[in-house]
């Protein structure tokens, strides 16, 4: 029952959803959809979230251009680009189900790119075998996230937008709740429910030089580990191969892969076509671990472009096809760096863009070790394995978005009521209004850009021990700066300062996990890279890490890769062939 | 790098004012990379909306120099050098604080629109032609900057009457989308207020995604509520149909 003395305000339903990315909308539509009553809580505006930035595409084996195509070659795929780190049943799921997922977003109102024949246009991506990638230009994330934004509006989901989920709130070993605080005035709110499903994105803005926007500080990474849920995969952040690298205000930004899968070229300052010698049968559109390393490559071995880029050059195109395939690129390069790309090549370079960690869930529910806790999307690992193939984060957002909505609706229809702990919601309240009037405060601008600094120099593309040992040792000295910062100014109305504070403590936590999984894995494989274990190793080959919160301290253990014995012969063929 | 004075308006419902911030200006600079500086180095309470900044989400809306702009999409090096950048917030939408309006009303207004609903024979077969327009409609990122220029919005405030050109250009997308069965014509004539639009196209001309809102939505829609409801010679057609 709502508690009616409580001085907070108080919501009750069977299931919030966490995140109104396209895994948190897919949750949330197929939670209300199974009849829970469905919250949906977002840190910005609805149909803000960085799912608008995805651009190439969505992968699913519809096989409209390409008749060979089918589920079991994405889940090779899908595998051989995570190098088999996967989660067998995830990439099976995500494989075989993504082709529905999107003939139902098309029946929702997307209207995607279509084929001569009037079918789901298809296009090529890196590590994808056939074309695969149904788009709307450059656009298709933002097709997803008002498609399904609209859908939700009118089914009924109750959503709370500018509202910063802070902590989850726990009855005994289950999950019973959330609280938070708007961000439009300041106060505070909380939600009980049967289930939560988190479905919060990504990590991004633990680096310097990153696609993503404020909103990637692992908020859902850092409310289930603080829940006591399992963290895996923790070591592999990808670096997309091409963010602008000029001007200075958008280094980072994301140029979209399918400007490679458009039929774009790499070259290096002296016209090289330097993936001849990085990967000769993939080229340009080899997995996006191998194309980062060879830019940073090339770029430090003084082959760089003169912004410390490589140069892409999707110009022999011609006008009329780059205007009407990549019409965001074109616009964004015109107006932000002065580059005409239908006459010119574009400057890039990796930026931090997605990571392959995230909360470990059950492939065919969505749940997580916490009962009532569910998770989707990128803020869970497994399907990507060490490293994602383009295409396949939309894709992971609605096959899992999903199933991860159906298992909570399930969940909670079996659930007794929970009670709330008011001592964690006072808790809670005092930490969020502990940021104010602390005398000689620690500046949370400044902290988050020496983390940011941190792990660009020393968890980035290229690790090895001493830099992670240096990198442990400074988040130590951040976590103690962390417990200082404060605002200077006392407003709680939308005060982005305030919010840094809070969201501080999270990027901390995934600071954390990412560089001590990145020190545990003594080998090189997929988006983890360490210059003093270059090469493959066969014991971390079947194992992934763990990070969990054992009393306080963070430990790492390794635990056996999931696998499906039926798929066994589909992975044994794709590893002989690679061999070839 | 050069130094620029910025002009920002803060405050909040109970009043407020314009604050002079010394920024320094670097190469390709945009807005957004300014408000973003002074909250870091000056005023870290700043208050501005932003998710991507890349022009892809619409959240950054602000009215720069006077003019309804993107803050992300718009360079130091596109206004009038030397001179100070004056940034305030849409003025159409009620102030939250400093740069941030409350939008909400553009939510209620889409909740108010029949979903798409595809017709029963629906074959999902489309060429790209037939969907060329409506994909030029569904480019919307929802910056909700033509509505805040648009007049009868922002003169005339008349917001319980009236849907305004974003929602136009949605059901526009709705209406030409090929595989759609609902048909939305009294909708916009009566409850939308499309016939207040007297298409002086202010929303067009500030849409960062370039949609012909004016010429490719909101005329052909009018066109379409005009043959419906004030043809004499439909209107005698239907008559006669109906009578049979």
């Amino acid at each position: 029952m709502t508690d009616t003395s409580s001085k907070y305000e108080m919501h009750e339903h069977d299931v919030i959803v966490i995140g109104a990315g396209g895994a948190g909308l897919r949750a949330a539509i197929e939670c209300s959809a199974q009849g829970a009553k469905t919250a949906l809580i977002c840190k910005s505006l609805l149909g803000k979230a960085h799912t608008v930035m995805a651009e190439g595409g969505i992968a699913a084996a519809l096989a409209h251009l390409d008749e060979q195509d089918n589920w079991q070659t994405h889940f090779q795929d899908t595998l051989f680009g995570g190098k088999y780190l996967n989660n067998w049943r995830m990439a099976q799921l995500h494989a075989q189900e993504a082709p529905e997922r999107v003939r139902e977003l098309e029946r929702w109102g997307a209207v995607f790119d279509r084929t001569p024949e009037g079918k789901i246009m298809q296009r090529a991506f890196g590590g994808h075998t056939w074309r695969r990638l149904a788009h709307v230009g450059d656009r298709t994330g933002l097709e997803l996230i008002r498609t399904l934004q609209d859908k939700g509006v009118h089914q009924g989901i109750d959503v709370f937008m500018e509202c910063t989920i802070t902590r989850l709130l726990k009855d005994g070993p289950r999950v019973c709740g959330a609280f938070g605080y708007w961000r439009q005035t300041g106060r505070f709110v909380v939600f009980q429910a049967k289930a939560v499903v988190l479905a919060t994105g990504g990590i991004g803005k633990c680096f310097k030089i990153t696609s993503n926007s404020w909103e990637s500080t692992g908020d859902g990474h850092a409310l289930a580990y603080q829940a006591g849920a399992q963290l895996v995969d923790m070591e592999f952040m990808q670096f997309h191969p091409t963010g602008m690298v000029w001007p200075p205000g958008v280094m980072g930004l994301l140029v979209t892969e399918a400007v490679r899968g458009e039929g774009g070229i790499l070259r290096n300052n002296q016209g090289q076509r330097f993936m001849e010698k990085y990967d000769p049968k993939r080229m340009e559109l080899s997995t996006r671990d191998v194309v980062a390393r060879a830019i940073y490559t090339e770029v430090k071995e003084g082959r760089g472009s003169p912004h410390g880029g490589c140069f892409l050059d999707i110009s022999h195109r011609g006008a009329e096809t780059i205007k009407r395939k990549l019409p965001s690129m074109y616009h964004q390069f015109k107006e932000l760096a002065d580059v005409d790309i239908t006459k010119e090549p574009m400057e890039v370079g990796p930026t931090a863009h997605y990571t392959m960690g995230g909360i470990k869930v059950d492939a065919d529910t969505g749940a997580s070790g916490v009962p009532g806790l569910y998770a989707a999307g990128e803020c869970t690992g497994g399907v990507n394995g060490a490293n994602r193939l383009g295409g396949n984060s939309l894709s992971d957002l609605i096959v899992f978005g999903q199933r991860a909505g159906a298992g909570a609706a399930a969940y909670a229809s079996q659930a007794a009521a929970p009670r709330l702990d008011q001592e964690q919601v006072e808790a809670a309240a005092r930490e969020m209004t502990s940021y104010f009037g602390r005398p000689n405060a620690e500046d949370p601008y400044r902290l988050h850009l020496d983390l940011q600094n941190t792990m660009q120099n020393l968890v980035g593309i290229f690790r090895e021990e001493k830099d992670l040992t240096t990198a442990l040792a400074r988040l130590e000295e951040f976590k103690q700066r962390a417990a200082k910062v404060g605002v200077v100014e006392g407003q709680r109305i939308y005060n982005p300062g305030w919010h840094l504070c809070r969201d501080l403590s999270n990027m901390l936590i995934c600071a954390e996990a990412i560089t001590r999984a990145a020190r545990w894995r003594k080998e090189s494989r997929g988006a983890h890279s360490r210059l003093d274990f270059p090469q493959y190793d066969d014991y971390f080959g079947e194992h992934n890490l763990v990070v969990q919160n054992d009393g306080g301290v963070m430990k790492v253990e390794p635990c056996p890769v999931v696998k499906v014995p039926e798929l066994i012969p589909l992975v044994e063929q794709r590893k002989a062939r690679e061999k070839k | 790098m050069s130094s620029r004075v910025f002009k920002v308006w803060r405050g909040d419902k109970s009043g407020g004012r314009f604050v002079d911030y010394q920024v320094q200006a670097e190469e390709g600079m945009v807005v957004l990379d300014a408000i973003h500086q002074i909250q870091r180095t000056q005023a870290p309470d700043l208050a501005c909306r932003w998710n991507c900044k890349a022009a892809k989400c619409g959240s950054c809306g602000a009215e720069v120099n006077g003019k309804p702009r993107l803050m992300c999409k718009t360079r130091l090096d596109a206004l009038p050098p030397g001179e100070v950048v004056s940034v305030r917030p849409m003025r159409s939408f009620p102030l939250i604080r400093d740069l941030v309006t409350d939008v909400s009303w553009n939510f209620q207004v889409n909740q108010k629109i029949p979903p798409f609903t595809p017709r029963p024979d629906a074959t999902w077969i489309m060429q790209q032609e037939d969907v060329d327009r409506v994909q030029e409609f569904r480019k919307c990122i929802e910056c909700f900057l033509c509505q805040n220029v648009c007049h009868v919005v922002r003169e005339h405030d008349l917001k319980q009457h009236f849907f305004g050109p974003r929602f136009f250009v949605r059901i526009a997308s709705l209406q030409m989308h090929p595989m759609d069965g609902l048909d939305r014509m009294a909708l916009l004539k009566d409850q939308a207020g499309l016939g207040l639009c007297n298409v002086t196209k202010c929303c067009t001309e500030v849409c960062p995604e370039e949609i012909h809102i004016t010429d490719n939505a909101i005329i052909p829609m009018k066109e379409r509520v005009v043959d419906r409801y004030y043809d004499p010679l439909a209107w005698l057609w239907r008559k006669i149909r109906n009578a049979r």
